[in-house]
């Protein structure tokens, strides 16, 4: 029988933090603008500038460490990772080595229904570099390559998991969780295809039950979440199977090539850099004020986990609706806000959920970006109860809504959506429906319950969805029974 | 009367406030002075007489303004700084021919702090390439000549700055001395040079050889002099954050010229073996000089001295080795042109680029750091730097001051001092002091051999002031900084 495995993932996550200034100067840290405009001689490396650092950075370190249940150092200081590389450009990275500013935390996740904690190792802060643009593939193979130092200097947190994710889903469970709470911090947009989040894991595989570890591997280069999970996927699988082959597992660093679906050698343990760490002289250690650090923790907001709780207890719905709803501060914020206005919350909750999620999935957009405000939903979900409009006809003026962000009885009066409640008009399409279609009406009077859907839909269609379906059902009943 | 840029900033500032010279006449007196003597001397790597009238002009009119508030006694002076400190639009090349062509596009802290107070910058100051020497004969350009004999170092790394000085090129210069590079070429050349605590004087601007060590300080004709530069450079940079929050008091109320019952130590490890018998006889006299002044001077240990060198050449060497890094050619300085890719590029650049010395010392500096080294060397330095800081604490809780030679031996001839581990060794009294961060200062105390003879005194953190009243009562008392040197041949 072949051996049954479970894979050790640790994962490494490189997050941009949203202060305004750059780590170590005062230059703006927003995206976009010419190369090389958000630089001053700091960022630039000139000869002779000192990195001094933004205290923002130290806040927003310490927040994350907190809502990750992490220990804060009394202690800390600043590294320098020594390597040569041109969009470095004091060809050193001022980073965190053995003192990090948090360590000894911890995250929640849910699998299968089971809650389930995740180490988290360690945060530290460091600086970004600069980016390269070859003219061609790669820096070796391009006529000339150009630098671009507007990010240099833009303050990340690295947050080191512990090895305690055992699947492909679990890491992007844990990598979602992780999201979500910086989110809720507002410390950082986590925004993993525009680069202002960079991923890697450590995996290794071992007999299922076994406590030694196998040989790891890192990957690097996973920039979705979809992307993580095929890839840590297809290399437990590359682990198994050269197991089985009777091989053994290179430690290595390998990279996710996406187009091919595989992940490739970058380079071996005995190319690894040796980065020379030694302790900034620079800067002075960082003596952190647990004043400070009690400030923080008050000034700490609810977190994803609080919030579910508290959407199960205040707005009664399940579980399920609450974890979703609250995987996102900009979501969970926009759906009480509903709720501000609107006395049902499960029915909001089916709303957003469903069609809102939808719409925005389909387009790509995030909730923010969103043009339909709550009030607007709101609004619809009260011209439903008025009877103003049916549910069917609702699904058409909320796409409407999400399209144009027009408020929805203005839509329903231009686009002539009103749900027709006039009796005698109905009647006049049910009697003619049902002349229409005799061998239907015959069936259904013989107990094929679907014709009746049938006879209903026929109706709904000639009134172009508007008639109420509540009084087409009983006008059909009706004049029906009152034919036999 | 004297030419002018023969006096001291405290003489001229005197003449300029009765108005009896203007700093247009200080400056042309400088700027012929140099005209004469600067090719023998070789001080300065870039000249800027321009500016420098430019800014006489600029001090002439703030001198006159009624409403011009308290006046800066360094309005209307002129001065130089080594050539590691940044200046807006002039050339700052720490003469490596790796900056050659560097032209910073900001004014570091102490350009900046020179220009508020109306000093006039006339120059840029030769040195040992990245302050890596103690004879500015490793400058990338020349070697400075010492005006006491032109055939000897100046000292280094500041050597420009001590040479401009002593051939009274300029008033005052500033240095940097990261192991000795202001106290050393102020002994050799017969001026004042202090070493401010570290974090006493911003760094911001100073190109860096070694972060933890680097400060910039004054050479001065004097120790008043001394004291009115230190008050206009001294203070916290918030562009600094190793620069210290510590009130800046007005130095020249130290200037007092009494040391009675002051504590003075004599630690026997800085005249040990390698003192020039013959420095040894001077020191001895000025310890002398000192106790007729009312000093109570006695033998103190600093026990871990002998091990000061070598921890020094493993910290000094491995921030130097990162702090250079960024001289790779992609975005200033200079660029290899027989490069076709990048790695080539950054190797036959910093090949072509740097001396023979910064070489040495950024191999010895990756090697320190490297895996499986770090402990063995990087580590083991930074607890011999804890010990000797304890030395000095110790030493301090009995002394107001220590006292030793600056260096072992006078100025040395051009090439005597080929092996490099000889070099370093002329830097053993001062290197302790930078490891400790504490404040040194260096003042003419005799002659031998015909050549200045360096007395170092030693304070406790922040404690110029003690430095300066001590330096000064000793100043006084002598006429040894009022000599001047011939600019021949010995
Ligand atoms: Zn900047």
């Amino acid at each position: 029988m072949a051996t049954e495995y479970e894979a050790v993932i640790g994962l490494e996550v490189h997050t941009e933090l949203k202060t305004k200034s750059k780590i170590f100067c005062s230059c703006p840290t927003t995206f976009g603008g010419e190369s090389n405009t958000h630089v001053c001689p700091v960022c630039l490396g000139l000869p002779g500038v000192l990195p001094v650092l933004n205290r923002n950075v130290v806040a927003c370190a310490i927040k994350a460490g907190l809502a990750l249940n992490c220990d804060i150092a009394e202690f800390s200081k600043f590294d320098r990772k020594n390597y040569y590389y041109p969009d470095l450009p004091k060809n050193f990275q001022i980073t965190q080595y053995d003192l990090p500013i948090c360590y000894g935390g911890y995250l929640e996740i849910r699998v299968k229904g089971e809650k389930k904690r995740i180490g988290i190792t360690r945060i530290h802060m460091e600086e970004d570099a600069g980016k390269l643009v070859h003219q061609g593939e790669t820096i070796s193979r391009s006529e000339h390559t150009s630098v671009d130092y507007n990010r240099t200097g833009v303050p990340l947190l690295e947050i080191v998991s512990a090895p305690d994710l055992r699947t492909s889903e679990e890491a992007r469970l844990y990598l979602e969780k992780l999201k979500a709470i910086l989110e809720y911090l507002d410390i950082s947009d986590f925004k993993m295809e525009e680069g202002s989040l960079r991923c890697d894991a450590n995996i290794s595989i071992r007999p299922k039950g076994s406590i030694e570890l196998g040989t790891r591997t890192e990957i690097k280069n996973m920039n979705s979440f979809r992307a993580l999970q095929r890839a840590l996927e297809y290399e437990i699988q590359r682990h198994i199977k050269t197991l089985a082959d009777g091989k053994k597992i290179i430690q290595e660093t390998r990279t996710w090539d996406e187009g091919k679906g595989v992940t490739l050698s970058l380079r071996s343990k005995e190319e690894a850099h040796d980065y020379r760490y030694f302790p900034e002289p620079d800067l002075p250690p960082l003596v952190i004020d647990r004043a400070w650090v009690a400030e923080l923790r008050q000034q700490q907001p609810e977190l994803p986990d609080a919030r579910q709780a508290r959407f199960i207890r205040d707005y009664g719905i399940p579980d399920y609706d609450a974890q979703i709803l609250t995987n996102s501060r900009a979501l969970a914020d926009y759906y009480e806000a509903v709720c501000q206005l609107y006395p049902n919350p499960k029915i909001i909750s089916n709303w957003v959920m469903g069609e809102l999620l939808r719409c925005l999935n389909a387009e790509g957009l995030e909730i923010i970006e969103a043009k339909v405000s709550p009030q607007h939903l709101a609004d619809m979900l009260k011209l439903m109860d008025q009877g103003t409009i049916s549910g069917k006809i609702a699904k058409t003026v909320f796409e409407e809504m999400f399209r144009t962000g027009q408020d929805p009885a203005r839509i329903v009066k231009e686009k002539n959506l009103v749900q027709i409640t006039d009796e005698a008009a109905i009647a006049e399409i049910v009697n003619q429906v049902i002349q229409t279609n005799p061998k239907v009406v015959e069936d259904y009077k013989n107990g094929t319950e679907k014709a009746f859907g049938f006879l209903v839909g026929q109706v709904m269609k000639q009134t172009r969805g508007k008639a109420s379906p509540a009084l087409v059902n009983r006008l059909l009943k009706e004049r029906i029974e009152s034919m036999a | 009367m004297a030419n002018l840029n023969q006096l001291t900033v405290h003489a001229l500032q005197d003449l300029l406030r009765s108005g009896q010279v203007s700093p247009g006449e200080i400056l042309t007196d400088c700027l012929s002075r140099i005209e004469q003597v600067e090719n023998k001397v070789k001080a300065f790597i870039t000249l800027t007489p321009e500016l420098a009238k430019l800014q006489a002009e600029q001090a002439q009119a703030f001198l006159a303004a009624p409403s011009a508030g308290p006046q800066s006694p360094l309005a209307g002076i002129p001065m130089a700084l080594k050539d590691n400190m940044c200046t807006k639009g002039v050339l700052t090349s720490c003469a490596s021919k790796i900056l050659h062509n560097f032209i910073p596009p900001y004014d570091g802290t102490m350009a900046e702090k020179l220009q508020q107070n109306h000093a006039i910058m006339v120059g840029k100051l030769n040195m040992d390439e990245f302050a890596m020497g103690s004879s500015t004969e490793n400058s990338g350009f020349y070697p400075t000549a010492n005006p006491w004999d032109l055939n000897r170092v100046p000292g280094g790394s500041s050597g420009g700055s001590a040479a401009a000085v002593a051939a009274e090129e300029v008033i005052f210069a500033l240095g940097s001395d990261t192991g000795g590079s202001i106290r050393l070429p102020a002994a050799f050349c017969g001026v004042v040079g202090l070493k401010p605590t570290y974090g006493r004087v911003s760094r911001y601007g100073l190109v860096s050889y070694a972060s933890s060590l680097d400060q910039i300080g004054p050479l001065t004709r004097d120790v008043t002099d001394c004291a009115l530069v230190l008050n206009a450079i001294a203070g916290h940079d918030p562009r600094d954050a190793t620069s210290a929050p510590v009130a800046v008091p007005d130095y020249t109320t130290f200037l007092k010229p009494d040391l009675k019952g002051m504590k003075v130590g004599i630690p026997r490890e800085y005249l040990g073996a390698g003192l020039d018998p013959a420095v040894a006889t001077v020191i001895q006299k000025a310890f002398r000089q000192l106790e007729e002044l009312g000093a109570i001077c006695e033998e103190t240990s600093l026990p871990h001295t002998e091990y000061a060198l070598p921890a020094y050449y493993l910290i000094a060497t491995a921030e130097a080795s990162s702090n250079l890094a960024r001289y790779d050619g992609v975005r200033y300085g200079h660029r290899s042109d027989t490069a076709d890719d990048i790695i080539t590029m950054f190797n036959q650049t910093r090949a072509e680029g740097f001396g023979q010395e910064v070489k040495r010392r950024i191999m010895l500096g990756t090697y320190a750091l490297s895996s499986g080294y770090y402990d063995a060397y990087y580590l083991k330095a930074l607890k011999v730097r804890t010990l000797i800081k304890q030395d000095f604490d110790r030493a301090f809780e009995q002394y107001d001051l220590l006292v030793s030679p600056t260096a072992p031996n006078v100025a040395f001839k051009f090439g005597e001092k080929e092996d490099p581990l000889a070099m370093y060794l002329t830097d053993v009294c001062t290197i302790p002091v930078n490891l400790a961060g504490l404040p040194g200062i260096s003042i003419p105390c005799g002659f031998a051999q015909g050549m200045p003879v360096g007395l170092q005194m030693i304070g406790r953190p922040f404690a110029e002031g003690t430095l300066l009243q001590a330096a000064y009562a000793y100043e006084q008392s002598t006429d040894w900084h009022r000599q001047k040197p011939e600019l021949g041949v010995r």
